[in-house]
């Protein structure tokens, strides 16, 4: 900790002795915080101060195109009276809880299946990260055209099983719109879980596998008692991102629902994006933006420190 | 991992699930695929077998490609994802190489920060950073785009490199050092060359990312001439009520074909990327 006192003023008190520049520059402190200017002064101007302007905006009455006034924290209360914001929260946890658990619970299931000796693995396993890797827009269209009102394939294949004509509305109706974008969600995410716990799971030493066989456990116990205590780790860290990005979810339920029926399927995000960009209405769209951030705080706070320790 | 299975209880065990998980991923691109390739009289016939393809047409294609700005969506989105990425890579190496060997005051925070900073989902900052494009006259420029998509790509890329960066040896480095070379020239010329694959990783999954944005392009580009793929098909294929499923199909497919082919070559290194993204 000999470098604390190595900032600006001691780089210049060093300067004045007349110390070829050379050696200043070798200086870890002064080569790394040169190194980092640029790019810590981008992630300030672009990601720092909008995040500082967006606290300020939530205190706006801001139309778009016109100065805005000051309201306190007028928006906040307007959304604390509007029942779709209500609405919207409850949507955002359960399409988050829902789709994290099942990826969750599926990815491990791939990740234990995948941990086996085949031929043409590596192959198996590219393919199945492709719905991951595809623009969730464009594989997003394709499961729009799959659950069509008319031409739905996931219906007739229903119905040629005997389900009644003509098979469930799957956008139209509230519940099953959650469902399906839940489906899409958990769709698209199961991959990084199953691939991610999947090379957690390759290294776990196989002797641990064996002395539990040695010690009696069938496979279920070896999966319990040793799988799982070890994967733990990875399992939080994964989790964490998912619910992250779950939470603050657009695209998905912007392309394939509009948020609806009757904001059946609105979220955070997508509601921010009609009261700002739809209404015009920068100021309160902002607030409901910011009404992410208490959980979503939590939530990266607790990933960024366990990520360190680790 | 236990030998010793007949041949019906590896069937169960082994292709039962990964044959599900495999129907289940795959399924949608075949359906995408075989859309784009049907002629409307069979993707409107509810009375045909809808799996396979009667009389495959190129009709979607051709109309994709003739009648709508297909082409120059494509050619903006991989100048976007190339250039963005490339900032991406040079601003996150000059973040992670002081973290990764370096001894200063406040690198724990910068590295605190930078990681806290790749978490922050976009739609906690679109609204102001939609006013600052305007009050900076960029709307509808790929400069917009191509500024804002780094805001994410950066830390991303800092991060996936540090992890990278602290599996180098740092010997050769030291022997430079010993001879005389300065930081700078120890960086250039000894350690960025030895951190290919960390690259390759990095790039690769900073390439993906920006063709997969569609929240900052749906608001800073309005205009067809300067839209991204994801955003020139939903705003412009899906004209009001009408759904042209066979030009839309096709659009989604040549869209992901970019991504899935660099994805094909460099599997190796997106997998290390994607589990180096989750790792401390």
């Amino acid at each position: 900790m000999t470098f604390v006192s190595q900032h600006v003023p001691a780089v210049r008190r060093t300067a004045d002795r007349r110390a070829p520049l050379k050696t200043l520059l070798d200086r870890e402190a002064v080569f790394s915080w040169l190194l980092m200017a640029l790019p810590l002064l981008f992630l300030a101007s672009l990601v720092g101060y909008p995040f500082v302007y967006g606290l300020l905006l939530s205190l706006q009455d801001r139309p778009v195109a016109q100065t805005g006034t000051f309201v306190g924290f007028q928006n906040f209360v307007v959304n604390f009276h509007d029942p779709v914001f209500w609405q919207v929260a409850v949507n955002t946890f359960i399409y988050t809880g829902v789709a994290t658990l099942l990826k969750m619970v599926g990815g491990l299931c791939l990740a234990v299946a995948m941990n086996q000796h085949f031929r043409m693995k590596n192959l198996v396993r590219a393919l199945l990260l492709l719905p991951f890797i595809v623009p969730t827009v464009l594989s997003t269209v394709a499961w729009m055209w799959m659950l069509d009102p008319a031409f739905s394939v996931v219906n007739r294949l229903l119905v040629a099983f005997g389900w009644p004509k003509p098979g469930p509305s799957w956008l139209g109706d509230p519940t099953l719109a959650m469902i399906s974008i839940i489906i899409i969600n958990t769709w698209r995410g199961l991959p990084f879980y199953g691939i991610t716990l999947l090379a957690g799971l390759q290294t776990v030493p196989p002797e641990l596998y064996e002395a539990a066989t040695i010690d009696g456990a069938g496979g279920w116990q070896r999966f319990r008692f040793v799988t799982l205590p070890l994967l733990r780790p990875i399992i939080l860290i994964v989790t964490l991102f998912s619910i992250i990005f779950t939470f603050a979810d657009f695209q998905l339920v912007y392309v394939l629902t509009h948020g609806g029926p009757q904001n059946a399927t609105n979220l955070f995000a997508t509601y921010a994006f009609d009261i700002a960009m739809g209404a015009g209405q920068l100021g309160l769209g902002a607030s409901v933006a910011l009404a992410m951030l208490p959980a979503l705080a939590v939530l990266i706070v607790a990933l960024t420190i366990y990520m360190r320790r680790n | 991992m236990v030998t010793g299975h007949g041949p019906l209880e590896r069937a169960v065990r082994l292709w039962l699930p990964v044959g599900f998980f495999l129907f289940l991923a795959l399924f949608p691109f075949y359906w995408m695929a075989i859309t784009s390739i049907k002629p409307n009289a069979e993707l409107y016939n509810r009375n045909i077998m809808p799996l396979m393809v009667h009389a495959p047409t190129l009709k979607h294609y051709v109309d994709l490609i003739t009648k709508t700005s297909f082409l120059v969506w494509t050619w903006n989105t991989m100048l976007i994802a190339i250039v963005s990425t490339a900032i991406s890579l040079v601003l996150g190496t000059m973040l992670a190489y002081p973290l990764a060997r370096m001894r200063f005051a406040g690198a724990g925070l910068i590295a605190m920060t930078v990681a806290a900073v790749y978490l922050v989902p976009q739609p906690l900052l679109f609204i102001p950073l939609a006013d600052v494009i305007n009050r900076l006259d960029l709307g509808n420029t790929l400069t917009s785009v191509i500024l804002t998509y780094p805001t994410m790509l950066v830390p991303f890329c800092a991060w996936l490199l540090l992890g990278y960066f602290k599996t180098v040896p740092k010997e050769l480095e030291e022997a430079a050092r010993i001879d005389g070379a300065s930081r700078m020239q120890t960086v250039l010329k000894i350690f960025l060359p030895l951190c290919m694959p960390g690259f390759i990783s990095a790039g690769i999954f900073a390439f993906t990312l920006s063709q997969n944005e569609f929240l900052y392009a749906l608001i800073f580009l309005t205009k067809t001439t300067v839209r991204t793929v994801p955003v020139g098909v939903i705003a412009e294929l899906i004209r009001g009520d009408v759904f042209y499923w066979g030009q839309l199909m096709a659009g989604a497919l040549l869209g992901s074909i970019p991504v899935a082919l660099i994805y094909s070559f460099f599997v190796e290194h997106y997998v290390a990327g994607l589990t180096g993204s989750v790792k401390g």
